[in-house]
């Protein structure tokens, strides 16, 4: 077991380095730094002074790849590549253009970002199983098929529309919750209601077909009818029997993105200003900063290689058949 | 003549559906699929909304310099027909159907005294001598002549079915008589043609969904927002599919280091998420723009590139999913007896992957594009909210979503950009929706079991 994660663990690397490589690309080469500092400081009238300053206060004045001038290993190390993208691998995220520490503000984001996406997934997907269970339940019926064609409706809804009708209704119009802000501690909790309420509304439509689908799967199979067979009631075979074993991969998918709940959700933060990693992406794009989007591409990638991670170890935990290879 | 970028790909797209509907007309194993699209009520209905949504995009695709104007403007054959629309500019918001602007300005009446209140609105409602009294009466008036019209213009397809079955079998057949599909098609038909020729019909009268900021109609927005859709919905499949199908297959089929590569290739994009991916392709499109301003010599021909840059950046970060499902599917088909003995017989190894492989994992395909659609178009609606998606100069629904979320502070608020937006956004993502459902009824293997 140990052996195995391990193996995982190495597994990793490979491809947190092609990220890397591919953000470098992305920021540095498709892009000369040159480019950046134009932007940065206005298309017009740019001296190449001045964008010789703009280089110098953010360290890009260095060469991408290759530090020729440089004595010995300061060869590799006096470089761009070594500077700005190796030392994500510790995350070391660095400073912000606008002079601030990446990494400070990432610990400090992160929380808010957590309290807005865990609930949200946790009432999501009880309320998603809980419907999926009763529209298998009573599945031929009317009550199966109301129950689809309001799915494809919600479906069908963009989440931005949940979110402004939501926001319009019940915190403009109702006054039961304020229109967005955050605070700290319990006090945040009149903050975060109408946001995870918005949330679990906008998923349910497609979250409770997805679970339809795997629980129908369980339903068709042999046990099943077997514990029928035994004159356990349809409710019993259910819950004990097709439950269960839907938890399977009801289980493994939401560990895939247990660890991505830290990156928040970009547009509910924005909309409820909750000082999250979600929303400071946000700024981070509009403001063009591109020191925090390079990191926030290479924090999420971890956080999405550790739930790959967990995913594997959750399948040998939770189904006995399946053994490590 | 003017072809954009998109344009040309939107042709080329078209062409190939074209070649690839005549390949595959008489192929039997495509035929009972189709059937069963064909039997499937939502199926037929849901397909012609979305004739009509193509419709009205490939006729925004169509672009052109008008030659009596000295402008370098571009316009589509949809812009040459909607020009009273573009043209009906007013100052600033305004309601549907209203006569006055939407806040009060100082107005200079006619014995030359000014006057604090709502001035009359230079198109909308131009007609009438007394908006006071006569507004309603007027719109009942316009709506039942509309209706009138609109029901003798969607009548007309119902007359021209049947004229064509006379021709054929010399008898007018009943109308019950008549294929259930058939009928579905027909009537869907004769209500949109209805519907939109009711709205044309006001349009001219009014501003059918108020104005916006600027003064410009919501309702050509919204129409023009269509093609924006449409384009990201269809042009990113033609980017992505390249890459899924050959990468896919390629690497079921060899296995060995071209898997491990293939795999390594999309696990890592997977890896990072596809915002922040999309966000800083974007960034960097923004950064070669504006470095190269002297290519991109006109606003449309800029916000097209944008818009290209946006489905190629979709593209590349989408195919992953069905990248894997095609490979998955090719290690299971390459086990195959037909395989085998193909193998076995010495037939050539593009040979096997083109003729067996390949045929067999098209409806992994087909279900795969029809779902992504709708999925693409929500998607840029919430990109464009982050100033990520299309050129904030192109009409889109996201754009026009953005633009009217601040206006719902204001009081009175202003409600009419969103609720356009949202209904030709949910019109055409629940036909694709629904659409969706159907093809994967009809093209998966497992559901065709049950």
């Amino acid at each position: 077991m140990i052996q195995y994660i391990i193996r995982r663990f190495l597994y990793a690397f490979p491809l947190l380095i092609g990220v890397n490589i591919l953000t470098f690309v992305l920021f540095f080469i498709v892009n000369s730094p040159n480019d950046m500092a134009r932007m940065q400081l206005g298309q017009k009238h740019v001296t190449e002074q001045s964008i010789e300053n703009w280089k110098q206060q953010h360290g890009y004045e260095l060469p991408l790849l290759w530090n020729a001038s440089a004595s010995n290993e300061e060869k590799l190390t006096k470089t761009i590549f070594y500077q700005k993208s190796v030392g994500l691998f510790l995350f070391r995220f660095g400073v912000s253009e606008s002079g601030r520490n990446i990494g400070a503000d990432i610990q400090e984001r992160m929380w808010p970002s957590l309290a807005l996406a865990l609930p949200t997934l946790i009432v999501g997907l009880l309320v998603d199983v809980t419907f999926a269970l009763m529209m298998v339940l009573f599945r031929g019926g009317y009550l199966e098929r109301t129950g689809m064609v309001l799915c494809v409706a919600l479906m069908s809804v963009s989440s931005l529309f949940f979110i402004i009708g939501g926001q319009f209704i019940v915190a403009k119009v109702l006054k039961l919750v304020p229109i967005s802000g955050y605070d700290d501690g319990f006090s945040a909790i009149k903050f975060l209601i109408l946001p995870v309420i918005i949330g679990v509304f906008s998923g349910v439509g497609s979250g409770v077909r997805w679970y339809r689908t795997l629980f129908l799967e369980e339903v068709e199979k042999d046990y099943v009818r077997t514990a029928r067979a035994k004159g356990l009631s349809e409710v019993q075979t259910l819950f004990r029997h097709v439950l269960r074993n839907a938890m399977i991969p009801i289980l493994t998918g939401v560990v895939v993105i247990l660890p991505l709940l830290f990156m928040g959700s970009l547009i509910m933060e924005s909309f409820f200003s909750i000082p999250g990693l979600g929303s400071y992406t946000i700024d981070a794009i509009n403001s063009q900063d591109f020191a925090i989007v390079r990191a926030m591409v290479f924090l999420g990638s971890v956080l999405y290689v550790i739930g790959l991670l967990l995913t594997d170890i959750s399948y040998t935990l939770v189904d006995p058949r399946v053994r490590l290879a | 003549m003017v072809i954009l970028w998109t344009d040309a790909l939107i042709f080329v797209l078209m062409t190939v559906i074209c070649v690839l509907a005549i390949y595959l007309r008489n192929k039997e194993h495509i035929k009972r699929p189709l059937q069963k699209i064909a039997g499937s009520k939502v199926g037929i209905a849901s397909l012609v909304v979305l004739l009509f949504f193509v419709l009205i995009g490939l006729m925004d695709s169509l672009h052109f310099k008008p030659t009596q104007e000295k402008s370098n403007e571009v316009m589509s054959c949809l812009d040459f027909w909607a020009k009273p629309l573009i043209e009906h500019v007013e100052k600033t918001y305004s309601a549907p159907f209203a006569t006055t602007l939407y806040s009060k300005e100082t107005v200079v009446l006619e014995d030359g005294t000014t006057q604090w209140s709502y001035p009359r609105l230079v198109y909308g409602g131009r007609h009438l001598e007394n908006p006071g009294s006569d507004l309603i009466p007027d719109i009942l008036k316009k709506l039942f002549y509309g209706l009138v019209q609109g029901v003798a213009c969607g009548s007309l397809p119902i007359l021209i079915y049947l004229a064509i079955s006379y021709k054929r079998q010399k008898k007018w057949i009943k109308f019950d008589i008549i294929p259930a599909s058939m009928r579905t098609a027909l009537f869907v038909t004769f209500i949109i043609v209805s519907l939109g020729y009711i709205l044309i019909y006001l349009s001219s009268y009014y501003h059918v969904f108020g104005t916006d900021k600027v003064g410009e109609d919501v309702f050509y927005q919204a129409i023009k927002s269509i093609r924006t859709g449409l384009v990201l919905g269809t042009l990113t499949t033609l980017i992505m599919l390249p890459l899924a199908i050959v990468f896919g297959i390629l690497a079921g089929y060899f296995q060995g280091w071209l898997d491990d590569i293939i795999q390594y290739l999309y696990t890592t994009l997977n890896s990072i998420p596809g915002v922040l991916l999309i966000a800083a392709s974007i960034l960097m499109v923004q950064v070669y723009i504006s470095n190269h301003e002297q290519s991109f010599t006109s606003i449309i021909v800029r916000a097209d590139m944008r818009l290209l840059f946006l489905c190629l950046i979709l593209g590349l970060t989408n195919w992953t999913g069905l990248c894997r499902l095609l490979r998955a599917e090719t290690l299971k088909l390459r086990e195959m007896e037909y395989v085998q003995a193909s193998q076995a017989l010495g037939v050539k190894k593009s040979i096997i992957l083109i003729r067996h492989i390949l045929p067999n994992v098209m409806h992994i395909i087909l279900i795969s594009v029809v779902l992504d659609f709708s999925s693409l178009v929500l998607a840029e609606a919430v990109l464009s909210y982050i100033n990520i998606g299309v050129d904030p100069t192109t009409y889109s629904w996201g754009n026009m979503i953005n633009g009217a979320r601040l206006e719902l502070a204001r009081e009175p608020i202003v409600w009419w950009s969103l609720s356009a937006a949202f209904v030709f956004m949910f019109a055409l993502v629940l036909a694709a929706n629904l659409f969706a459902d159907t093809v994967q009824d009809a093209f998966d293997p497992r559901r065709n079991a049950e």
